[in-house]
This record gives C-alpha cells, structure tokens and sequence, in this order.
C-alpha cells in the first residue's frame, strides 16, 4: 500500500498529509489464513447462487458494493480477531450497530447488563426496558462538531457551589495496610467526558478504570458507586540504550477523548511515550461455526455434513483494552502534560522545553509548537511545567513555566508558536521576597474553566485564577496552606517543596479544589468565598458520614480539634484530584489510595 | 519529617549533625526577608548554598536528571550566591560546617559537574573566568570569605576535602578519548600546574568533557 509521498512532511503551514484511499483492489493482509466465516453480515440477495458469501476481510471491496449499508472504512489495522467485526470506526455514528437485532436479551440481574442501555442510549436508538431506571440526569450530548464555539458548560442537577455542600464518605479503592508499594502509588486521577468513567494511573504503569454504577430504585440516596470497570498495563518500564537510562513506566497523566461510539478512549501518556487506548465492550459472541469447534480447533471440511449459520449469543461481559496509537519518540525530557483539542483530532503534549502537536490518527510524526530551549544549554533557567488546549477556541493554548509565568499562544499567529500572544504574570510581592520566591512561584498546573474564560494556577502555596483577558494579575487568589510559608527552608530541605500540586473546577466553575499536606485537601467556593479543609482518611469512613472540615493551627494557642503545623505529616500528601464534570462527586488520591466523595444527597 | 524544633545557639550550629533538621526549622522562623523584625540571627546563606549544592549534586547523580528540579536548584544557588557577594559582613562557619550537610563521599564525577556548574555560574555572573573550580592555594582549614572573592564560591573547600583522595584511579577503565574536546582548553594549562596541590586532583579535560557530556548528552536532540 503506498504510503504518504515524500511532500507529505512535517513542515511550515501546518499542512497535515491526506492519508491516501485505501484502494479497492488491495489485496488482503499477508498472513495465511483458514478460511473465513461469515457472521451475520449477509442478506441473501448479496450471495450468487453456489457463491460463498463474502467475509468482511477477504474479498475485493468492490464486491461489498452490493451491499446496502455504507461500510465504515478502517482507518487503522483492522481487528485480527475472526470473530471480531466490530471494526473501529471513526466519525458518525455507525449504522450498522442499529442495524443489528438485539439477541436474547441478557439477564438484568447483573448490573452490568444496564451498559447496554447506556449504549443505546448513546445512540439514540429505540430505548430499551431500562431506560426507564435511568436517571434524567441532563448533560449536554457530546457534540461531534470541531472546534466548538459554543461553552460547555453543564449545568446539571447539584452541580454548584453555592449553598453549603456537605462533603460524604463514599468508597475508598486500594491496599489498607499503610506500606505501600512503590508501584500502587497513584499518580493521575481523571473523570471521563460523561463522569461516568474514573480513571487512575500509576508508578507501576497501570491504569485503573472504574465505572459508576446506574442508579437504581435501592439506592435512592446515594449516586451510583464506582467499580472497577477495568485494568490494564498502559506502560512498561523500558531502556533507552542510547543514553543508558531506564525510562520509568509511571503513569504522568491520561486524558479521556470524548465519546463517539461504543467503545471508550483515552490518552495516557509516561515520561517518553503516549497511547490511545480504545476500551470496548463485548457482551455477545458468535457461535456456531461450521469449520471450527467451539474450543478453537479447525474441523475437517470434509466431516462437514450440514451448514449453519454462526449467531450471537450473550456472554459475561468482558472489557477489552487495546492500545490503538503509540506515539512515541518526540520528546527528550519529560512529558508532563497532554491535552486534548476542542476539534478532537489533535492534541498537544508536552516535556519540559518543548511542546508537540499530534493528530490522533498519525503516529509517525508531530508538529513542534512551542520550542524554549536555549541554545547554551547553560543559560537555562525556565523550564515548562503544565500546558493545556483551550476548552473551545481549537487555537488557543496556554503553557506554564517554573517562574511562574502562563504563556497563552495562538497556532494561527505562526508555526512555530514561540511568541506568546499574551503573557500572565503577576509582580513578585516585595514583602514576601525570599530565596525560595521562585521555587514557590513554579506553576505546578494550569486548568482552564469549563467555560472558557477563566484559567486557574496552582504554584506551591497558592491558587490564582486569572481572567483571560486581564494579564497582569489574577482576578482571585485563594491560599492553600498560607502557614507553610515561615516553614520554606523545611521544605526546602526535604523536598516537599517540588511537590506539583494539582487543582480542578466543578462542574458549573464555582468552585476549586486543590490537595495539601497531611491528606488534607481544600475547596474554595468563588461565589461565597468560603473555604473548606477536609481530610481524606480511612477513620469515619462509614458511607455518608459527613465529613468534618479541619483547621490547621499555624502558632499560637491551639483550639481543640485543630492540628498544629508540627504535626502535619508531610508524606500525605494529596496530589491528585478529580471533580465529576456534572455532580457533585470529587476522587480524591492520597499516595496509594483512592477516596471517592459525594454531596450529601437528601 | 519537621520535628519540633528547639532553640539552639549560634555556637552549636557548628557540631551538629548534618541529619539535623531543627537547624532548618530554626532557620526557617528566621526569614531573611529584611522584615523580619522579631527573628534572632539572620539566616546563614552559606548553609543554604551548601544544601543547594549538596540537592544539586543529589539530582545530578540520578540517572535522568529532573530538569525541572535542577534548574529550581541552580537558580536558588544563584540567588543566594549573589545574596553572599552582597553580604561582605557575612558570618563565616569554620570548615566543619560546610562539611556536614555533605554525607559520605559522593561520587567523585558529580562533585565536578557539580564545580564545573559553579564554574558556569561564575562565568555567567561575569566575574572572572580565569578561576577554574579547582586551584585553591589556600588550606582547607581557612574558612571561605565571599567577601573576599566573590567569583569563588565558598564552600569549594569542602569539595576539595572529598577530593582529595587521588581520583586518577576512578577513570582508569574509562575511555574518554571520544569526548576530547576543546571546550575547556585552559584548563589543560591549570591542571599541569597544580599536580603538587594537595587537595588538586589533577581532574583531565577529558573527564571534564565527558562529564559535560553526561549532562548535556541527555539534552541534545
């Protein structure tokens, strides 16, 4: 098959290469094969008399011609699995799952069956029974158009900070025991599109994806728990012989792709490495063949007597994981962020000088955005921290750096985006000046609104947001743990004060969130400007225990019920944090944990 | 890890142990910011400067350097590096203290980068480049005046101490002759003249070089 020709390069404009047809009369993949069954794709008017019908893999296309429903193109190697015809397919929703009949129904009894009726519902066709237990819980449909003008900003049921929300224990995931394995350590929380995914990754380099149960008509004051929906390995450790490292395997973020179809994706990405993973479902499989047993085993054609026709039958649902795109071999450092387009076709990653732009479809190459290295390599003193693509402007990114600066950049204004186009920094306060102004001025991440128009920082001991059209200040400033300031040269000296923080919004904007020492994280409601320190621990963890806000005593008398900064235990930390996209359900990871808590639902 | 922290004395700063974290505790209540009215003695940069190198030193060891870190590391050294130059008055420890926040011998290679690093910072201060990191005439025992020189980073003598023990021997198996270059060519002059200095370890180009390499080797592209 011909590849993309030799004008098809990396380059100025921004020109991505066409990929070429996939010509008709190509012959199959080399690779000896039995022959094929056909399952379930055929009417009979397609098949001449005597002519063995064509299989999905086999024969010219221009046979498949006859067929009635338009064949999804596979853009990418198609499934090699003979029972598999689920082929990915990109773009619209494909017809041919609403084409198919759905086969005996499964038993309800397992919960899991209800995904079905998430699927359908996904697609629109007609409802199944348990539509009517789903919850009417109003989100915005993803939408499939590129580059979104619009805001996306979901405003569903309790999504909002503006009366006292009651923090609930609800589930915490992970090992009791308090040594904890350098391996489970987590190190990124993300919620899906919808919030009904939970994904984590960690050090050992796997990723942990939990699903939220459907509400059902039992558990009417609580929303649905999270189970384990899936695990798979996303990244191995690995050797660079080059240079004689080793290339850790820990999982540094991962970022959901909205979805389009049955299957789920995401991007999850270690020091060197990103992948696609497409995480599919498989709930029924094909039986019944004529030349092979059940077990696998290949039948003599000649014992054949009778021919049947191969059906679906349900099976327990298994999840599969599959990675679909590696990209890798971009980046020298250290990959610390990925970020998904609002066009959904192209994302940006990014080490600590360089920042790339991909196109999920293409591994072989990336364009480089944003290029800060100095050409003495002694004259560095500004490394990138976090980058992320504007939630709608398709153009628009922001970057931050280790001196406290955000960067917002326009792809429009030149290839090569080393230009800012607008520059946030704040003035150093000249009272609060001290050797580790700038190590507490690093911005450890950057999160713009749902809606746009606001994008939050957290550096060491605080978190800002800034409005996008005022660069000289943020617009609201929240301290996180303002105590730890006379304590800087501690935490110089045990490194804590490197730790990289992460923050997020709520659904509706009004509320931030970020972690602290001691397993300690805070809430800050942008509308009340009332704060809240709650902890993470397992001790009153009995679901829908109302947590307790904690106070930390920084000198002085210390009241009852607060805890001295001496006392702070600064290997709990809390780095990582989640908040659902449309309720009121935070994930919350200590070092090896994950807590999972919900509003008090009445 | 931040134990309760108890009130020391000046004079006992210079005996404690280099695992002790109260020191910072009691340094951290001490702000060097100039409002710091009601601290006691103000902070000792040169502690600091010498963890700094101690954390840059830590961070070079690894495998793959945390970039981000370092470069954290090596501007706070600057900081306080030019804080020192500006202090001519600036209390001076004896030896021993400079000592003791270094542990047990580090790895000779990274104590060089760690020097050709401040050479760098000292060729970027615009001070004078003719002071290669290792001759220093005068004895260890002399304390370290940053008022004096300010183009000498002061604790070189705590360096010189871990290195003295004849490293010649370390590189025996190592095959520099790929990474001779010419970066440093005054160094070759230096490094003959100081082969009767007790604490001049008669480091080579070419061990310079290939440490340069190490560092820079995992940026190039």
């Amino acid at each position: 098959m011909r590849g993309p020709g030799p004008e098809a390069r990396m380059g100025v404009g921004g020109c991505w290469p066409r990929l070429p047809a996939l010509p008709l009369s190509s012959p199959p993949l080399y690779r000896p094969r039995a022959p094929r069954e056909v399952v379930g794709h055929f009417t009979e008017e397609e098949t001449e008399a005597g002519e063995r019908p064509p299989g999905p893999f086999a024969l010219p296309r221009k046979k498949l011609r006859r067929r009635k429903r338009p064949r999804a193109r596979a853009r990418w190697p198609a499934c090699t699995s003979r029972s598999c015809i689920a082929l990915p397919s990109r773009g619209s929703r494909s017809r041919r799952h609403a084409v198919r009949e759905p086969i005996a129904r499964p038993p309800a009894a397992h919960s899991r069956r209800l995904l079905s009726a998430r699927r359908r519902r996904a697609w629109g066709a007609a409802a199944a029974p348990e539509a009517g237990r789903e919850p009417a819980r109003a989100g915005p449909a993803v939408p499939g158009s590129r580059c979104r003008g619009g805001s996306r900003a979901s405003v569903g049921e309790g999504a909002g900070g503006g009366n006292d929300i009651q923090w609930c224990f609800s589930q915490v995931k992970g090992a009791v025991d308090d040594d904890v394995a350098e391996a489970d350590i987590i190190s990124t929380v993300e919620f899906n599109h919808s919030g009904e995914l939970l994904a984590t990754g960690d050090k050992g380099g796997r990723v942990v994806i939990f699903q939220q149960e459907q509400e059902n008509k039992t558990q009417t004051h609580s929303r649905g728990e999270y189970n384990v929906y899936s695990t798979f390995q996303s990244h191995e450790p690995e050797f660079d012989y080059l240079k004689s490292l080793e290339i850790e395997e820990k999982i540094n973020k991962i970022r959901w792709l909205p979805q389009k179809n049955a299957a789920q994706f995401l991007l999850s990405t270690n020091d060197k490495t990103i992948k696609l993973w497409k995480i599919s479902e498989r709930d029924k499989r094909p039986e019944g063949y004529n030349l092979k047993e059940e077990d696998g085993r290949y039948r003599d054609p000649t014992t054949v007597t009778t021919l049947r026709v191969p059906v679906f039958r349900p099976m327990d649902l298994m999840v599969e994981a599959s990675p679909r795109r590696i990209f890798a071999n971009a980046h020298t450092y250290h990959i610390n962020s990925i970020s998904i387009n609002s066009d959904y076709e192209t994302y940006l990653s990014a080490d600590d000088l360089r920042i790339n732009l991909w196109h999920l479809e293409i591994t072989d190459r990336s364009f480089n955005i944003v290029d800060i290295k100095p050409a003495n390599m002694e004259e560095l003193t500004e490394v990138i921290t976090a980058a992320e693509f504007h939630p709608n402007s398709c153009n628009t990114f922001v970057y931050s750096s280790s001196k406290g600066t955000i960067r917002l950049c326009d792809m429009r204004a030149s290839a090569l985006c080393d230009r800012h186009s607008k520059l946030f920094e704040e003035p150093e306060d000249p009272s609060n000046r001290s050797f580790f102004s700038e190590i507490i001025s690093s911005i450890s991440d950057v999160k713009f609104s749902h809606s746009g128009r606001y994008m939050m920082t957290r550096d060491y001991l605080s978190v800002k947001i800034w409005d996008l059209n005022m660069e000289n200040r943020p617009v609201e400033t929240y301290q996180v743990h303002e105590y730890l300031r006379s304590k800087l040269c501690s935490l110089y000296e045990n490194d804590c004060i490197f730790d990289k923080f992460e923050c997020c919004w709520n659904g509706s904007d009004s509320v931030v969130m970020t972690g602290s020492y001691n397993n300690f994280f805070r809430m800050f409601d942008r509308n009340t400007k009332r704060d809240i320190t709650l902890e993470a621990s397992r001790e009153n963890n009995k679901p829908r225990t109302v947590l307790k806000p904690r106070k930390v005593c920084a000198s002085g008398k210390r009241k009852k019920d607060e805890i001295s900064v001496d006392s702070l235990d600064f290997n709990k930390k809390i780095l990582h944090t989640a908040w659902h996209p449309k309720e009121n359900i935070i994930a919350v990871a200590t070092t090896n944990n994950l807590y999972i808590f919900q509003d008090k639902v009445n | 890890m931040l134990c309760k922290g108890v009130k020391r004395k000046r004079e006992e700063e210079e005996e404690q142990e280099p695992a002790s974290q109260d020191w910072w505790l009691e340094e951290a209540s001490s702000s060097p910011s100039p409002q710091a009215e009601a601290s006691p003695a103000p902070l000792p940069p040169s502690s600091l400067f010498n963890l700094s190198i101690f954390k840059l030193h830590h961070g070079l060891r690894r495998g793959e350097p945390d970039l981000r870190h370092l470069v954290l590391v090596v501007n706070t050294l600057r900081r306080i590096q030019s804080s020192m130059a500006l202090e001519p008055s600036a209390p001076e420890p004896p030896s021993p203290a400079p000592v003791s926040p270094l542990p047990v011998v580090p790895d000779a290679p990274m104590c060089t980068s760690v020097s050709t690093l401040l050479d760098d910072l000292s060729h970027i201060e615009g001070l004078s480049d003719t002071q290669t990191a290792f001759p220093e005439d005068a004895p260890l025992s002399r304390p370290p005046e940053p008022g004096l020189d300010p183009g000498r980073p002061a604790p070189l003598g705590s360096l010189e101490i871990l290195l003295e023990d004849g490293l010649e021997g370390l590189f025996d198996d190592i095959d520099t002759s790929m990474y001779d270059c010419e970066l440093w060519p005054n160094l070759k002059t230096d490094s003959g003249e100081t082969e009767d200095k007790t604490q001049g370890p008669g480091l080579d180009v070419s061990e310079l070089d290939y440490l340069m390499d190490v560092l820079v080797g995992t940026q190039t592209l």
